[in-house]
């Protein structure tokens, strides 16, 4: 296996770049959350560190380190101390195989007297074009009920233990809705690769010969369904509000981290976020176009890369932003109506649309 | 070409390094005060009288093996999901075969779906 020193540094700018993206969502959602909920709530937040309160994730960074590191006696300390890490490396590694923008080829240059990037080469703005990227996906996303179900039973408290299991049976059930979900969009795309999925909704369509529109699957008249069951099930898989069961604050204190404090509960606060900023790009990625600019051709140049690459980060914004909105709208349901909604609607609702779009296909409609 | 799976262990790697040096970072820079009712586990303020891993809910188990089920099922669609495009558009024969077979598999465990709907596997109370 050889190894070409281009390629080695590419990938490694790529993984720089991700990874501080990544490592931004954090602070920048927790304000983006504390401040939007306020304004939902006609309060005004948290408006003293910074202006209007921006620096409050670092003051509060600052506080989780200076904590107390608590390791409960009762607890099993090994698995304790590791459950948020195992919580964090899948949400962190995810987005490795989400494409951000459009490829773009790298001209030959000489610097200082050696010639970089011979004959031209593309850029490809992901960290691991592999050939099964959604498998990937969901592998990862399975991981993480680990992380959380290992903090719930490490605990030894009834509250973590509760929300542990919870989790877990909530992120399996809809997790089938998710893979179930996506299988539509592969339909379409004849492929498991992310890129793929991409070009394939670059470009437009003629809805009804009077509309011209961006070939994305979201407006794709076969494929809506599978959004709706997919956007829904992504909240469950990061057990946000209205299916937060994990933590559920009105019923089991906190859930899963009732027993953690300090850095350790950080982590698992970085990892929730973390998780909603690859769902939300696997989401654009699947059903919003990725980083294609509707109506608009992108060269394949830096600046068409850098206009594409915005663009798939205010459609991620946006997404985020739906998850902050959702949070302070709809309240939690009930356990039972949550699982009763998973395997009774969720789940037909996919296979149904799996029938729809390879019906259309047959049909040669799209 | 295995190694385009490389960069997802380097970032692996990498999210493991970040995970133990903000773990260690605040154990070493923490402080350390420790006392009994500290350690305990929290139970809304009142001591604890039983074991804490108590017996679980019959059903999480269910829900368990019916994911299994239904997963390894998913698992036989994404490679019929990845062919059938190019199948489909070859000819309207092929296009027929994938559909109808597809629809035979679904159908068989739309039975077993019916069924476990019945036993009331998915109403929790």
């Amino acid at each position: 296996m050889a190894f070409d020193t281009t390629d080695v540094i590419l990938s490694l700018v790529k993984i720089a770049i991700v990874l501080a993206m990544m490592l931004q969502v954090t602070p920048i959602m927790a304000w983006v959350e504390r401040r939007g909920s306020a304004l939902m709530q006609d309060r005004p937040g948290p408006n003293r560190v910074g202006p209007f309160g921006l620096f409050q994730a670092f003051a509060d960074a600052l506080k989780f380190i200076l904590k107390e590191d608590i390791i409960p006696a009762r607890a099993h300390k090994w698995l304790y101390t590791l459950a948020p890490a195992i919580g964090l490396l899948p949400a962190l590694t995810t987005i490795a195989v989400v494409p951000w923008g459009r490829p773009f080829l790298l001209a030959e240059r000489e610097v200082g007297g050696r010639i970089l990037f011979e004959g031209g080469r593309w850029f490809v703005p992901v960290v691991a074009d592999v050939s099964v990227g959604i498998l990937v996906v969901f592998a990862l996303a399975s991981f993480s009920v680990y992380g959380i179900t290992t903090a719930g039973w490490a605990s030894n408290n009834k509250y973590s233990l509760f929300g542990g299991i919870r989790a877990s049976a909530q992120m399996i059930s809809y997790e089938l809705a998710l893979t179930l979900a996506a299988v539509s969009v592969l339909l379409a795309t004849g492929s498991l690769k992310l890129t793929d999925v991409v070009w394939h909704q670059t470009g437009t369509f003629v809805l009804f010969d009077t509309l011209r529109l961006p070939a994305w699957n979201v407006l794709s008249p076969s494929m809506w369904l599978s959004f709706i069951v997919f956007v829904v099930a992504a909240f469950a898989e990061t057990n946000r509000l209205p299916f937060d069961f994990a933590e559920a604050d009105a019923e089991l204190v906190a859930g899963y981290h009732t027993e953690y404090s300090s850095m350790k509960f950080a982590l698992f606060f970085m990892a929730e976020y973390m998780a909603m900023a690859s769902m939300s790009a696997v989401i654009a990625t699947l059903y919003l176009g990725g980083w294609d600019i509707p109506w608009y051709n992108e060269p394949p140049t830096f600046l068409g890369f850098l206009l594409s690459a915005l663009f798939f980060v205010a459609k991620v914004g946006f997404l985020l932003f739906f998850f902050v909105w959702i949070r302070w709208t709809i309240p939690r349901l009930k356990y039972d109506i949550l699982m009763r909604l998973g395997w009774k609607v969720f789940l037909p609702m996919a296979f149904v649309n799996i029938l729809l779009v390879a019906g259309f296909i047959a049909m040669r409609w799209i | 070409m295995t190694h385009s799976y490389l960069p997802i262990l380097i970032m692996l790697a990498i999210a493991a390094v970040f995970g133990a040096t903000f773990l260690s970072l605040n154990w070493v820079v923490g402080r350390h005060q420790r006392n009994p009712s500290k350690l305990d586990p929290y139970e809304s303020g009142v001591p604890l009288l039983d074991v804490n891993r108590k017996r679980v809910n019959v059903r999480f188990y269910q829900i368990a093996m019916l994911f299994i089920i239904f997963d390894i099922e998913a698992a036989f669609l994404y490679p019929w999901a990845v062919i059938y495009r190019e199948g489909a558009l070859s000819s309207r024969a092929t296009a027929m075969f994938l559909f109808t077979e597809m629809l035979v598999f679904i159908l068989l465990l739309g039975v077993g779906y019916v069924y476990v709907w019945k036993k009331k596997a998915f109403d929790w109370k």
